[in-house]
């Protein structure tokens, strides 16, 4: 399960940051496009935090819907899943959002 | 860094309270550790004529075997080398080193992938000479190793007509990030039912710049595209 490597390096960068100071919670920013699964992360950030300054801390997780840039007529769209296809039948696409995988934020004190 | 304090709620009594707390703004990418080790590998790589080749899929593909013949067809050509990622067994280094290739084994543990770190190492055990083709044979998986950037120049994707031809549109992280697509045990198609154009298409679905290339490892049918492929300029 990739989620427990990367709460791991989460933990480890949040925890580096904070110090001795306790981290209460910590906002990540994870793309559609990422394969990495919320509850997953939730579940593996729960086991990376123990024994840590971050023991016990929250993780909000703020999803990002994935959207394509279209080559061939110029539309910008949302997209749900990953069949990168644009509204006008080109596969001629650049992904512009849904790869976000980042640590937004921690609270501390 | 931004950092905002954020006040206590007003109050007159002197006993002891939990501080204020402070929101810390990172902004930081979850994986720029291992973008920036596999930065370093890459460039280390380049700089001696390295070719490494990071080979996916699920266990059962056939990679190994396709590895062997690989390593035994191209012998001679320019230096072979592979970086064996495995869970548990050295059963597929056992394999690769008895064709007389160098072959470094990882072991993962509870691992799903190999990470930029790992390969690091791997590479640094190795220490292939220049112009080396250096395969790296990556966890039997085909969701977690999509996202870890090695080092490497290209990522090949392996299925089997065994399995699925919808394979891409079930694992379409995977076949996102793949510069080639092999599609191997082609002499089975007449024993199973599996639609070599809807895999096609399904690839370019998810992938519309990936190659696909549908060839047998153990009867060698249609092999010598694939070596074209690893010979030519863009991997190069
Ligand atoms: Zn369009």
């Amino acid at each position: 399960m990739h989620e427990l490597s990367i709460a791991e390096s989460v933990v480890a960068a949040v925890c580096e940051r904070a110090g001795d100071r306790r981290v209460h919670s910590v906002r990540m920013r994870i793309g559609a496009f990422t394969a990495v699964v919320p509850d997953a992360m939730q579940f593996c950030f729960g086991l990376a935090v123990e024994g840590t300054v971050a023991d016990g801390a929250r993780l909000d997780i703020e999803h990002r819907p994935g959207a394509v840039h279209c080559r061939a007529c110029g539309a910008d769209t949302d997209l749900a899943d990953m069949l990168l296809l644009c509204p006008c039948g080109s596969a001629d696409v650049a992904v512009t959002a849904g790869r976000e995988l980042q640590i937004v934020s921690m609270e501390v004190g | 860094m931004r950092a905002t304090r954020r006040p206590s709620a007003p109050h007159d009594h002197p006993h002891a309270h939990s501080p204020a707390t402070e929101t810390i703004s990172l902004e930081e990418k979850v994986l720029a550790r291992n973008d920036a080790i596999a930065a370093e590998v890459r460039s280390r790589l380049a700089h001696r004529g390295i070719v490494a080749v990071n080979l996916m899929s699920s266990p059962g593909s056939g990679k190994t075997t396709l590895l062997e013949r690989t390593i035994r067809d191209l012998d001679g050509d320019r230096p072979v080398a592979v970086i064996e990622g495995d869970q548990e067994t050295p059963l597929d280094a056992e394999r690769i080193r008895r064709t007389g290739c160098a072959v470094v084994q990882v072991n993962t543990g509870a691992g799903c992938h190999l990470d930029a770190a790992m390969m690091r190492a791997a590479v640094n055990k190795l220490d292939p000479s220049p112009g080396t083709l250096l395969f790296v044979e990556n966890v039997g998986n085909l969701i977690c190793p999509a996202l870890f950037d090695l080092g490497e120049r290209a990522k090949v994707v392996i299925i089997s007509v065994t399995e699925g031809a919808d394979k891409p549109l079930k694992y379409p992280h995977m076949f996102a990030v793949a510069d080639l697509v092999l599609v191997n045990k082609v002499d089975l198609l007449p024993y199973v039912d599996f639609d070599l154009d809807a895999c096609r298409r399904h690839v370019s679905a998810v992938n519309a710049g990936a190659r696909v290339l549908a060839l047998s490892a153990t009867r060698g049918d249609d092999v010598d595209a694939w070596y074209d492929w690893l010979t030519a300029p863009a991997i190069r």
